[in-house]
């Protein structure tokens, strides 16, 4: 891209709106707290000074109600961008997102279909605890007429919210907290990232880490530092959950015969054990390893950092399981993460040094 | 009341009526492979709310829907062909009884999950509104659906907006088998429509006249953005909740309690209301049979819908 502009990820996100909204007069947004001073971590401030009241809405505390209101209005040609602070918050709107706008195409026979973003935060850190920051992902991306957007470059951020602002179907858009932080060249102009192809974003040979979201920015400094040890890891930022970029995967765990996939949720029932038994029943025989995979640990998220520095998994966790996959010697790797000078004094529950909570 | 509206309801009544009647004498040739739930006792509520209503008003509704489907002017023939699951039908066979729509007639949907398409409803004037249109949008909901979350959570935003909606509740005292005082407390639910700032009245559901009047004097205060309104119109479902027989030898209503609303049947009611002749009552009902017994002709006829329907990307709009 030949832009040098870098900006944030919540930039990026205020900026696709804005852009969409300027674009087209029924792109419209609403949320709990979309036009107060803070504009939902700064992705919609100002908008409702430039667009007024009739296209950025304040709501009242009833997900579901107004899940389905957003429903009616893109049934009726309108092209609403729900907003939820925390993912687990749109938890009280599940009937309507998937009783109603996943089905509302198919069962009706194609005769209307839903163009609704559903942006929700998702999270890792500052001890959110057990119901401020799920990665629900695999929830979302088990039911058959959503979409599932989860960008790691903030680039992607606003490519990826055009494309989805633009699809026909219902999207379910998940911004990771800490991608808000993240930063990036991002194109001023208008762009679209296709939704469903994944981006490769470090080249390798050795094994292939599939990753998503904030997890993916995690893998790409692994493959980095694992260079230092003479690995070269492919990374493949996912961008989208569903539908899956299944050629991508495919194409490069043929050429590196490993896969670790690296995901921000559980396990049980997670996109990584869909991942590998993409590729497993496809064609085992491509694999020279047994595969691996990185989540969560299958309990609630704790709040103590005393207790989330062993939660959840990181750089260290990520060029490990990379070495077991290859059995490669692991011994060095805290060292190399404690010489290099970009990773130095940040705490495990921060995405760097300048954040200093609340968030 | 101005001349027609009577004969109008009066049709609408005795066809739906007798549609709901061939779909219970047909049932039990286990064709119809779909649950269905019948509006017979209810449809006074159905004909009388959308006798009030302009052609670009909406209506939406929940499981018990082939009233205010037929009502506001759904096709008759896509309607059975979707309950016999055939590729005509309006749905494409995708929907069956409990998943209705005829956008012709700004029938826009009907889903059995209670109280899923009050926003949904709510959503298609809140787009009007900032699309500076002025149609209503009417939901039919059961008196079992106040109870839902989502309902209060509608009232609220519907009258903070002042959305032109019009809420038709129909109060059957049953959901499913258990009674009205086994779910709410002695409630007005005019009065929760009242504390959320609706215009909110009851009404007889039996008497079509009744319902007609009542909701034109709902839809004058909503046309004149006034707010929306909330009506409650007292009915009784006859038949079991979901099927063609009857099911008072359950035991959860009493065989009086049954014949005390059966002769208040909306039918008669309006029969006599209209003061119609015989010869005009025979020659509806003859001229309905024959449209009746083509519509069920036609889904028995029509198609199943083909094999390479099962597709996941039809779950997905190009």
């Amino acid at each position: 891209m030949p832009s040098k502009r870098v900006i944030t990820g919540a930039a990026a996100i205020q900026e696709a709106i804005d852009q969409s909204m300027a674009k087209d007069p029924n792109v419209f947004v609403v949320g709990e707290g979309v036009p107060d001073p803070k504009g939902v971590f700064g992705t919609t401030v100002g908008l409702r000074e430039k667009y007024g009241k009739n296209r950025v809405w304040d709501m009242p505390l009833s997900e579901n109600a107004m899940t389905g209101a957003a429903i009616g209005a893109a049934i009726s040609g309108m092209k609403p961008i729900l907003v939820h602070q925390r993912l687990d918050f749109a938890l009280l709107s599940l009937d309507q997102i998937i009783n109603n706008a996943a089905k509302w195409f198919y069962m009706f026979g194609g005769q209307q279909s839903v163009p609704l973003v559903i942006r929700m935060v998702i999270g890792h850190g500052w001890g959110q605890g057990a119901q401020h920051s799920q990665n629900l992902q695999a929830l979302f991306a088990h039911i058959p007429g959503l979409k599932v957007v989860m960008p790691s470059q903030p680039a992607d951020a606003k490519g990826l919210l055009f494309a989805s602002i633009q699809d026909p179907n219902p999207v379910i858009f998940l911004e990771h907290r800490w991608i808000h932080s993240a930063v990036g060249d991002v194109p001023k102009k208008f762009y679209t990232t296709p939704i469903g192809k994944a981006n490769i974003t470090h080249k390798g040979s050795d094994i292939t880490i599939v990753s998503s979201s904030y997890m993916a920015l995690e893998s790409l400094r692994a493959a980095q530092l694992l260079a230092k040890l003479g690995i070269s890891a492919e990374v493949i930022d996912l961008r989208t959950i569903s539908p899956l970029d299944e050629t991508s995967i495919f194409r490069s765990v043929r050429k590196t015969g490993r896969l670790l996939v690296v995901d921000s949720a559980w396990t049980n029932g997670g996109i990584a054990g869909e991942i590998i038994t993409r590729v497993v029943t496809k064609d085992m025989s491509i694999l020279k390893a047994m595969p691996a995979r990185i989540g969560l640990p299958n309990m609630p998220t704790p709040s103590s950092p005393g207790l989330t520095k062993y939660y959840y998994p990181n750089l260290e966790t990520i060029m490990k399981s990379v070495c077991d996959v290859l059995r490669k010697d692991a011994s060095s790797i805290k060292k190399i993460i404690a010489e290099d000078p970009s990773l130095q004094s940040v705490p495990h529950d921060v995405p760097n040094s300048s954040y200093m909570g609340p968030f | 009341m101005e001349g027609g509206h009577s004969e109008k309801m009066y049709e609408m009544l005795l066809r739906i009526r007798m549609v709901e009647e061939r779909i219970g004498e047909l049932y039990a040739e286990q064709q119809m492979r779909c649950p269905v739930h019948l509006s017979i006792g209810q449809e006074a509520v159905a004909a009388g709310v959308c006798e009030a209503l302009g052609k670009k008003d909406t209506v939406m509704s929940g499981h018990r829907a082939h009233a205010h489907y037929l009502a506001k002017g759904g096709n008759l023939k896509k309607m059975v062909a979707e309950i016999y699951g055939r590729e005509t039908g309006c749905c494409m066979g995708r929907g069956g009884s409990m998943h209705l729509v005829d956008l012709r007639a700004n029938f826009i949907g009907s889903t059995p999950i209670v109280g899923g398409t009050i926003p949904i409803a709510m959503g298609l004037v809140w787009a009007a509104k900032m699309k500076k249109e002025k149609q209503v949008s009417v939901i039919f909901l059961g008196e079992g659906t106040t109870e839902e979350g989502v309902f209060h959570e509608s009232l609220n935003f519907a009258a903070l907006h002042n959305l032109r909606v019009l809420f038709v509740c129909e109060n059957n005292l049953y959901s499913v088998y258990t009674p009205l005082n086994e779910r709410q407390s002695n409630r007005p639910r005019t009065g929760i429509a009242k504390a959320n700032g609706l215009y909110a009245d009851v009404g007889d559901g039996n008497k079509a006249l009744e319902v007609y009047e009542k909701t034109q004097k709902a839809l004058q205060h909503i046309r004149s953005d006034r707010g929306p309104a909330f009506l409650e119109f007292s009915t009784y479902r006859w038949r079991e909740h979901c099927g063609p027989n009857y099911d008072n030898a359950l035991g959860y209503r009493t065989e009086e309690e049954f014949e005390l609303w059966k002769k208040t049947d909306p039918l008669v009611q309006l029969e006599k209301a209209g003061k119609f002749t015989e010869e005009y009552t025979v020659s509806v009902r003859s001229r309905l049979d024959k449209e009746i017994a083509e519509a069920f002709a036609f889904a028995k006829k029509s198609p199943y819908p083909k094999k390479s329907e099962i597709n996941p990307r039809l779950s997905y709009a190009e």
